[in-house]
């Protein structure tokens, strides 16, 4: 068994430096790597591009990044609900690309897999395709989109083993797979850490070969954007 | 004149057995309130679940288990969890049978708009680009006029699209209208609204054949 587990956060996001590319899972504040942003936030290394398909809230999430102007460039496709994101937007001090969400799952996807680049039909006569390559398969059109690449991809998953192996659950999975092996390296934060053997091969949902630093999280938040209810009876 | 939840209503009437529904922010949610009976389709959400169910009773929610509109929810039985470019191959693959999604404009030759307004704040497109370009059957749900009583059914969309030449229908609160290689087909009315009134709120070709008839609703 080769051994993924680092100590801790510290240890885990050893080596990140100003201006470096990141991925991090999540879809809004779900399955968002809470324990590596934290680090990031006291490292306050600066001039980061931040691959991740939203960012966070305010005083949460990504929107902890934002307030202290680490990040110089976010790469989304959907950035409502943070006002200090708005106002470095619209003040230039942020640079942002937004791009559809399956192009962008597609694009790490592309990334872990070794394909430099793919044809989408998303975004064919938008704004989206200026520039792009286009080409037309069977009667219909599509644009080129690369892989991305990046430095480290920081991830969230449920419970993972010391081999790196990775299962998440319910909505929390989203980007974090698809985000694996997508880096130079691949940070992963677990609920729950257990020893190599305890978790069913057959229930592995991301094998340990994507995984390069594996830790257990602290103090999940695991805060609620749109906490929405219904009446019993 | 219709309502949200009276366009909601005649839109769930395109449900079929069998189908698979990813349903967009706004008034297509609304559309899950009135299944007809007897059918069964499982509604897709884009951030990675099959088989969305109501919400949760309070004190029962799961910071873990939510809907693309980040609200959460619950799952029906036979549902299933899975990844962001798995969500994204369902939709692109074209297994998803039918798209319901809002819309600020929609052109008479099926171009959509409904993503960005220059000049004021971009939230971004979300799957919504992904969704149109890949949907073989997409509903369009929407009013008819924006707040300022302008059309939304146009010639030409002004605002930067989401998608060309995609949305099959558009549902709005005084009519349901087919996009043809012609412009508009009117097919019914809204109760209480003629013909005329529809021909005046709708910019775009509006081709009107016969007799049109009125909306039944339940």
């Amino acid at each position: 068994m080769i051994r993924k587990t680092v100590a801790g956060v510290v240890e885990a996001t050893e080596g990140v430096k100003d201006n470096m590319t990141f991925m991090l899972g999540g879809f809004g504040l779900c399955g968002i790597p809470e324990n590596a942003i934290a680090a990031l936030v006291k490292k306050n290394i600066k001039g980061l591009t931040c691959i991740s398909n939203n960012a966070g809230v305010d005083d949460f999430g990504l929107g902890l990044l934002l307030q202290q102007k680490q990040i110089k460039k976010m790469i989304s496709s959907y950035v409502g609900e943070n006002e200090e994101f708005e106002r470095q937007m619209l003040s230039g001090e942020l640079d942002v690309e937004l791009i559809p969400q399956g192009t962008l799952a597609e694009r790490c996807r592309a990334a872990q897999g070794g394909f430099p680049a793919f044809y989408t039909p998303a975004g064919y006569g938008t704004e989206v395709a200026e520039g792009k390559e286009t080409r037309e398969f069977n009667g219909k059109m599509y644009i080129l989109e690369s892989a991305f690449k990046a430095d480290f991809a920081f991830v969230k998953a449920w419970k993972g083993d010391e081999a790196g192996n990775l299962i998440f659950k319910g909505t929390a999975r989203n980007f974090n797979p698809c985000m694996c092996g997508a880096a130079k390296i691949t940070v992963a934060e677990v609920e729950e850490l257990v020893p190599a053997g305890s978790l069913n091969p057959d229930h592995i949902h991301i094998p340990g070969i994507f995984v390069q630093r594996i830790f257990q999280g602290e103090k999940y938040e695991k805060r609620i954007e749109q906490r929405t209810v219904q009446k019993k009876g | 004149m219709l309502d949200k939840n009276g366009i909601a209503r005649r839109i769930a009437k395109e449900l079929r057995d069998g189908y698979f529904v990813n349903l967009g922010i706004g008034i297509p949610t609304l559309v899950a309130n009135y299944i007809p009976q007897g059918i069964e389709v499982e509604f897709q959400s884009e951030n990675g679940v099959l088989g969305m169910g109501p919400f949760p009773f309070e004190g029962e929610e799961d910071a873990d288990i939510i809907n693309a509109g980040k609200q959460t929810i619950t799952t029906m039985p036979g549902a299933s969890f899975f990844d962001s470019a798995t969500s994204f191959n369902m939709i692109r693959g074209q297994h998803v049978d039918l798209t319901i999604l809002g819309a600020m404009e929609v052109s008479e030759n099926g171009d959509i708009a409904n993503w960005k307004i220059p000049g004021k704040m971009v939230k971004g497109m979300g799957g919504a680009m992904d969704l149109v370009a890949s949907a073989e059957n997409i509903i369009v749900a929407m009013m008819h006029t924006n707040r300022a009583g302008a059309s939304k059914l146009l010639r030409k969309c002004s605002l930067p699209l989401t998608g060309v030449n995609c949305v099959k229908k558009v549902v709005t609160n005084m009519a349901v209208l087919e996009v043809t290689n012609e412009g508009f087909k009117l097919l019914e009315r809204a109760p209480g609204v003629s013909v005329e009134d529809i021909q005046k709120a709708t910019e775009g070709m509006l081709i009107i054949d016969g007799n049109i008839p009125e909306m039944i609703l339940d």
